[in-house]
């Protein structure tokens, strides 16, 4: 499509494949190629296989898939709780991260004294890793030192103070808001930057007619966000369903207490690695891979056909 | 104009003062919400790097305070340097970074030059090839991955990261700088051609018009994998090659009781990048904001 712009002043294109063109897509064909799409296909193919003796790997079919399925004693339980605690890691993001992004994005899409200020520092622990901010928010969440216990008894809520990391209950979800609240900058500016396109000339009527910012958010503004909030959904989704770095620092490959806080990105470095009480086993982590790249698939299959539900705004 | 009765003249202040009243409501609860992410966005990486600076009792006594000349201690910085080797942690994760985005940048423009610039059968093939890897999270071809770096003999090298990167960063890179390269004008690149340019040369010309491109592509593209976690453990654990975020986790989980080096190694790993994101954040994010309104 984009290459009729240069036909005529190319002939050599009529040549299947020039010389230079190789050069140009070699390097990255056989990178991307070699170290991203043939991993990710031959660990689906591994899923297949378990190993005999030492070298000798033997095809078994679905074999691997079934152990994970019915397996009662540590892998079928193991999975569904990763499962559910993936879903409702994604479930805590999107429900707490992308409304709040959200509204400060339209905040600071009119004008702002200070807007640029706001935006750094509310972006800033995004360019942190998960690990370094999850255990800034241990310390801080750390009854010991009782930094947010002295805030919430500041607020008259004193009584509300747990050690949230520690509890069965409350450390999935824990975890979850931390993600969340660093990467609460990312979906700001996807959403900013939607918002900062739309020409003026769509909502000046309205002002001049004495509407509110707010009316003029809730009527105008987010029909128009639309597209962008389920292309925010989608990546939250891609990314929490990644999520490991956060829990792995917390709460080691076990993702206790009592693997209330196993996703199933853990889930799938204990089964390949090992731990305590999981023996090492590459074929079944592949399985276990395997399973994570359908979970995702049917994720993108479903964003694709909600969107073409929503009707979007051409600008 | 038409003339108005006393009494609505009188009216007039209270109509546009009531207007303009909402409006400065919503101004300031506007600014109130604002600045209450603002602080809670910044306020425990900040209370973290002050407390850093004092003794182990200031810590817990007054962690609000800023350290004085009675609770100034550098402790736990002292046990930093003694017990572990941040520098070459950072020297690690800079080489890593640095060099697997030159590659990326390097290489996602040649694709994105050809990929815009010629129609070769494939053409359309070879974008979704690339799109794929935007969707898939190159971690769920782990098992796969290690198999392959241990084969080729580079398992415990930098080199495993900076190749593992480079083909996980492409995909995104290429998807974004196929945009802006379809946008540079057609006959810029005629007019070298007619002056006898080789297709080399052309690309060589106009890579100084797609400058603003390769600052969102590096924006993106350097912060997962300077903060990476996974990678680093499965694919180069050792002492030798750990990066900043690797190193950092394994001091943190060996000194977990020592607060006073928890929090020197916690404001060691985040306050060098922090520096560096607030020299750059207006060109950061305003690459993020043309990268998305691209996309």
């Amino acid at each position: 499509m984009t290459a009729s712009l240069s036909q005529q002043g190319q002939p050599k294109n009529r040549k299947p494949f020039p010389l230079h063109i190789v050069v140009f897509l070699a390097p990255a064909v056989v990178i991307y190629g070699l170290f991203m799409i043939y991993p990710l296909f031959d660990s689906l193919r591994l899923g297949f296989f378990v190993q005999v003796t030492r070298g000798v790997e033997q095809f078994v079919g679905t074999q691997n898939y079934l152990t994970l399925l019915t397996d009662e004693a540590i892998l079928q339980p193991r999975l569904l709780n990763a499962l559910k605690n993936s879903f409702l890691f994604f479930a805590v993001n999107m429900l707490v991260q992308n409304p709040i992004a959200l509204f400060l994005a339209a905040a600071l899409s009119t004008k702002t004294r200070g807007g640029l200020l706001y935006r750094v520092l509310i972006f800033s622990p995004a360019i942190l890793s998960l690990a370094i901010a999850g255990f800034v928010w241990r310390l801080v969440l750390s009854p010991l030192w009782g930094v947010v216990y002295d805030i919430l008894k500041a607020l008259g809520l004193g009584a509300y103070a747990q050690p949230w990391l520690g509890l069965e209950s409350t450390a999935l979800i824990t975890l979850a808001l931390i993600s969340a609240w660093q990467y609460l900058g990312i979906p700001m500016m996807l959403y900013f930057a939607t918002l900062i396109s739309i020409p003026n000339e769509l909502f000046e009527a309205a002002y001049v007619d004495g509407a509110t910012d707010w009316q003029i958010f809730w009527r105008i503004k987010l029909p128009l966000l639309m597209p962008m909030v389920g292309i925010v959904s989608l990546l939250t989704y891609i990314g929490n369903f990644n999520a490991f770095d956060v829990i792995f620092a917390l709460k080691g490959a076990d993702a206790g207490p009592n693997y209330a806080s196993d996703t199933m990105m853990t889930f799938f470095y204990r089964t390949f690695f090992g731990s305590g009480f999981q023996k090492a086993d590459p074929h079944m982590g592949a399985a276990v891979a395997g399973t994570m790249f359908v979970i995702l698939l049917a994720g993108v299959l479903l964003y694709l056909l909600i969107r073409r539900r929503i009707r979007s705004y051409e600008l | 104009m038409a003339s108005y009765s006393e009494a609505e003249r009188k009216r007039w202040p209270d109509i546009v003062s009531d207007v303009d009243l909402r409006h400065l409501a919503t101004k300031v609860l506007k600014h109130w919400m604002l600045m209450a992410f603002a602080l809670l966005s910044t306020a425990p990486v900040a209370l973290v790097v002050l407390n850093s600076f004092k003794a182990r009792r200031a810590i817990f006594r007054n962690p609000y305070h800023l350290p004085n000349a009675e609770t100034f201690d550098l402790a736990g910085y002292e046990t930093v340097f003694e017990k572990s080797q941040f520098h070459l942690y950072y020297f690690n994760s800079l080489f890593v970074t640095l060099t697997a985005l030159a590659l990326i940048l390097l290489f996602g423009t040649m694709v994105a030059f050809a990929l815009a610039e010629y129609s070769f059968p494939g053409n359309n093939l070879l974008r979704l090839f690339f799109l794929l890897g935007i969707i898939i999270p190159i971690r769920l071809g782990s098992v796969s991955l290690l198999r392959l770096i241990v084969s080729l003999d580079l398992i415990g090298t930098l080199w495993a990261l900076i190749v593992v990167y480079v083909a996980g960063g492409l995909p995104l890179a290429v998807f974004i700088l196929t945009q802006f390269m379809s946008q540079v004008p057609g006959e810029l690149k005629d007019a070298a051609r007619v002056d006898g340019a080789s297709e080399y040369r052309v690309f060589w010309l106009i890579l100084p018009i797609i400058r603003p491109a390769t600052g969102t592509v590096s924006a993106i593209s350097i912060i997962p994998m300077w903060n990476d976690l996974w990678f680093p453990l499965v694919l180069a654990p050792g002492e030798a090659t750990r990066t900043v975020t690797l190193g950092a986790q394994q001091f943190m989980g060996q000194f977990s009781n020592d607060w006073n080096a928890l929090l020197a190694a916690l404001s060691l790993s985040s306050v060098p990048v922090l520096i560096i994101y607030f020299i750059s954040s207006k060109q950061l994010l305003q690459g993020l904001t043309a990268g998305a309104i691209k996309n």
